[in-house]
């Protein structure tokens, strides 16, 4: 028993030390590699001059604006869509319900290079402006949210007894819109909640699609600095953890109390 | 007849009807999944039987036999399966040591909430993290070197290697494994233990006979979903080894910057496999989560 007690140990410190020592060289890059060939004293210097440059925050700004703007269209187009789901047409769930997974099928660097494809001539020339770019932007990240904010949205519908309260707010003289946003929405707001913070996590880093919409944003600037500065993408990296794990703790504060429940986001 | 007179009889309703207008409903979400999701998808499915003249052939799907494709595919596959069974494997032990390992129980939710975070660090950071813990001057390889004396980089490893990108994949992967298997786990009850101790079995009897065939279809379904997770990935790679490495998503990268093939057609149907290859392992997941649930309340 005391063997056994002893290799699960062993088990969780080599998780552990996988978990933290790339986080810790991560950090000790960004102090200036003071363990490096230089030996240079630790400094905080890397960590100024990012956050005084404006190019970190024009694009940390950029991608949380586009961040913000696909939860609020995400939210728009999936609540909606589960709640008459639920309501009015539950045959259509499994049907609904393979849309929004397709996503995990497509992989994000086969979607951007469909929309790419169909999205760069006439008769949709979208990618001519810069609007147009970010609109496919947006409109590529709200399909990566699909998948889990269906979900998310789906379990919460669940939990509450959508057809009495809709009934009670229609013989009260509530319009649809009315229903929507002051009866379902605050006691699906748990869900709603943890999908934003997820979308906001995911959309903040992302990559691969910004990259090749040639977007000003989060993901390829760390990109580039990546390529052509030593220590600063160190600080960036950091940084963008802290973000992960800020959004992470609020999910878990917010989803407190309810089941949790496994956010699968798909590859990155 | 009056009309009140025919308002108060009970009337069948036409369900033609009534379906044809509730679906309308759904209209907002299917327009923009057809926009942006469906259209794009049609449009490399047609593209890929095309050829650069636009007349339809099948030449695209039998050039991806070129040697540099295929090897493309087997790399992004047997990268695929190795961090998604090692993994699935040390996710597991690690979810099994903080629930039922003996470990104090506060190991528990900080590994939970630790999950959540590294599940999700993927992509340009990640492996940024990675090299400049085990690149070149990386701070793990120096300590190793100066302080245990060993060079890394002597014995002919490196982390912007195929090797290298299945250990920074791990990172993500196996987080994702302990935070789908800790239900799970949870799952397996006391009594179904004690049961079989009762009828004198063994603990490696219990796990042989009880716990893992209940717990399979989960540890393979996810395994599944880490192999997809992985088979997908672009960002972490790209960055890594700067789009060099030959895999599937950083091929149809460079065909998209026009770097090679300068066939559009054959990019098309080298992004088709990697949608079959996809598809077929969420219909494998599926089919493993309806198993699944078979135990579950």
């Amino acid at each position: 028993m005391r063997l056994t007690r002893l290799w699960w140990w062993i088990v969780f410190i080599v998780g552990f030390l996988y978990f933290f020592l790339p986080l810790l060289g991560t950090f000790e890059f960004s102090l200036g590699h003071p363990i490096g060939p230089v030996r240079a004293t630790p400094t905080l210097d890397y960590y100024a001059s990012v956050v005084g440059s404006t190019a970190f925050w024009s694009s940390l700004g950029y991608s949380f604006i586009i961040g913000v703007i696909t939860i609020v269209v995400s939210i728009g187009l999936i609540m909606p869509t589960a709640f008459w789901v639920r309501l009015r047409i539950p045959r259509a769930r499994p049907f609904v319900e393979f849309v929004t997974l397709l996503p995990f099928v497509i992989p994000p660097i086969v979607l951007v290079f469909g929309l790419i494809s169909t999205y760069s001539h006439p008769p949709f020339p979208f990618t001519y402006t810069d609007i147009g770019s970010t609109a496919l932007l947006v409109a590529a990240y709200v399909v990566l949210s699909f998948p889990y904010m269906y979900r998310a949205v789906d379990t919460g519908l669940q939990a509450i007894d959508i057809r009495s309260l809709t009934e009670a707010a229609q013989s009260m003289g509530a319009g649809w819109t009315r229903i929507l946003l002051q009866v379902i929405l605050p006691n699906v707001r748990v869900a709603l909640l943890s999908g934003a913070f997820l979308t906001l996590a995911i959309v903040i880093g992302e990559f691969t699609i910004a990259t090749f919409l040639a977007r000003p944003a989060f993901g390829p600037y760390l990109s580039l600095l990546g390529q052509t500065k030593a220590y600063e993408p160190a600080a960036v990296s950091i940084i963008s953890f802290g973000l992960t794990w800020l959004a992470m703790i609020l999910i878990a504060y917010i989803g407190r109390g309810s089941r949790t429940r496994v956010a699968v986001t798909g590859a990155r | 007849m009056t009309v009140a007179a025919l308002r108060g009889a009970p009337e069948a309703r036409p369900a033609r009807r009534r379906f044809g207008w509730t679906w309308l409903g759904l209209v907002p979400f299917l327009i923009f999944a057809t926009a942006f999701l469906i259209v794009p998808t049609l449009y490399l499915v047609v593209g890929s039987f095309k050829n650069a003249a636009g007349e339809y052939t099948l030449q695209n799907y039998a050039d991806l036999s070129q040697p540099e494709i295929t090897n493309a595919y087997l790399t992004s596959i047997e990268i695929s399966l190795v961090t998604a069974v090692l993994g699935g494997v040390f996710g597991f032990l690690l979810a099994y040591a903080v629930i039922s390992g003996g470990l104090p129980g506060r190991f528990r939710a900080g590994l939970l909430t630790f999950s959540g975070v590294a599940s999700n660090f993927a992509g340009v950071p990640l492996a940024l993290a990675f090299v400049f813990t085990l690149g070149r001057l990386g701070f793990l390889t120096i300590f190793l070197r100066d302080i245990l004396g060993i060079d890394i980089y002597d014995n002919g490893f490196t982390i912007y290697s195929k090797l290298g990108l299945e250990i920074v994949y791990l990172y993500f992967q196996f987080p994702l494994m302990v935070l789908i298997m800790a239900p799970a786990i949870d799952g397996l009850r006391q009594e179904w233990r004690e049961a079989s101790e009762n009828m004198g079995a063994s603990s490696a009897q219990y796990w042989r006979y009880v716990a893992l065939p209940i717990l399979m279809p989960s540890i393979l379904g996810t395994m599944i979903l880490l192999f997809g997770n992985s088979f997908g990935a672009q960002a972490t790679a790209y960055q890594l080894t700067g789009g060099t490495l030959n895999i599937v998503t950083l091929l149809i990268s460079r065909q998209m910057r026009g770097d090679v093939l300068n066939n559009v057609g054959l990019g098309y149907a080298i992004a088709m496999g990697m949608v079959a290859i996809m598809a077929g392992t969420i219909l494998i997941y599926v089919w493993l989560q309806r198993r699944a649930a078979r135990w579950q309340r």
